[in-house]
């Protein structure tokens, strides 16, 4: 499944992201929509940020009808589905997936939730501020290879 | 001179009769003393002589406790004063144990490694902040203020550390001398 993960923090700024590509069909989702004078990748990147980020209206309109903090898929853009996830402290995880895979998707969400709570206890890392510790990274990539 | 074993068991009935809190919350409580500093001072060699002058002045009242509470008898030699540090005085304050090693040729030189330290849990040191701030200078203020409270200059380095990518934390204690305090002769 092709995935494209991003942690956006309490006042809607983008904290993380992290993409796996698995096959050429990512690229699909770059065939839409904008045909400016970026380059490819460029156009990928900008058009994901713009499906995730409108996704967050719809988030903030059901986390308020659920207790759970897992929320499933909130949008859709053409075959795409987003799947979301809100922290106690109001920080929402997105995934932009291909495929129906909540289970999945559920068990990395809770992994990663765990890890950022500990690396959110580092007394260096500023809340609400983009993640740059490459460890968190590599555990991320970690979680999402074996997850998603 | 008293066993490895018999300090061990000092040092457990003497963490044992210790009031405890929880280690999130002292790690928690030192990370953002640490990170007052560096807001206030914005220099992190100044930070370090911070948390140093704090350390000592800890490290001059803890004195007290550990003789009070640990009750350890008289150490014969300095290899056997790094021995107590390790195994009672840190098991006692920090709820950890060091090992002791030291080389025959320097008999005033000690290392103590502690396999894990209370201090560093959840921390990541930014990339500027690396290889300068010396994030567990309390323990260096700490010990030397303690040992000048019973008659030895030492001078304490942490040579080794996790933040910066080392195994775990080793403390290097140098002897200095022995303070000697007797009267001058002429004092009545």
């Amino acid at each position: 499944m092709n995935s494209f993960f991003v942690m956006v923090g309490s006042d809607d700024t983008l904290l993380f992201e992290n993409q796996v590509i698995n096959n050429g069909k990512a690229a699909s989702l770059a065939s839409v929509g904008l045909s400016s004078g970026m380059d490819k990748a460029d156009q990928k990147d900008v058009l994901t940020h713009f499906v995730l980020f409108s996704a967050l209206d719809v988030v903030d309109e059901e986390m308020w009808r659920t207790q759970n903090m897992f929320l499933r898929k909130v949008d859709k853009f053409e075959e795409w589905e987003v799947s979301a996830f809100v922290t106690a402290g109001n920080i929402r995880f997105l995934i932009l997936h291909d495929a129906r895979n909540d289970d999945g998707i559920r068990t990395f969400f809770t992994r990663v939730y765990d890890l950022y709570m500990k690396m959110a206890l580092n007394p260096f890392y500023k809340l609400n501020s983009p993640i740059t510790s490459p460890s968190f990274a590599a555990k991320v990539r970690a979680l999402a290879d074996e997850h998603l | 001179m008293s066993s490895k074993a018999s300090l061990q068991r000092t040092g457990d009935s003497a963490f044992k009769r210790m009031d405890h809190v929880s280690s999130e919350l002292f790690t928690l409580t030192y990370g953002s003393l640490v990170l007052q500093l560096i807001e206030d001072f914005e220099d992190y060699a100044e930070v370090n002589n911070q948390l140093e002058r704090m350390g000592n002045n800890i490290g001059q009242r803890l004195i007290e406790e550990f003789l009070a509470k640990s009750r350890v008898s008289k150490c014969g030699d300095f290899a056997e004063t790094c021995e107590v540090i390790a195994l009672v005085g840190f098991r006692m304050f920090l709820g950890v144990t060091g090992t002791v090693s030291q080389s025959a040729k320097e008999p005033h030189v000690c290392h103590i490694t502690l396999a894990s330290n209370p201090l560093l849990d959840f921390v990541e040191l930014p990339d500027e902040a690396k290889g300068v701030l010396q994030y567990s200078n309390i323990l260096v203020g700490v010990l030397k203020g303690a040992l000048e409270m019973v008659q030895m200059r030492v001078d304490v380095e942490v040579v080794h550390d996790p933040l910066v990518g080392d195994e775990a934390t080793e403390l290097k204690l140098t002897l200095l001398e022995i303070i000697n305090d007797e009267p001058p002769p002429d004092d009545e």
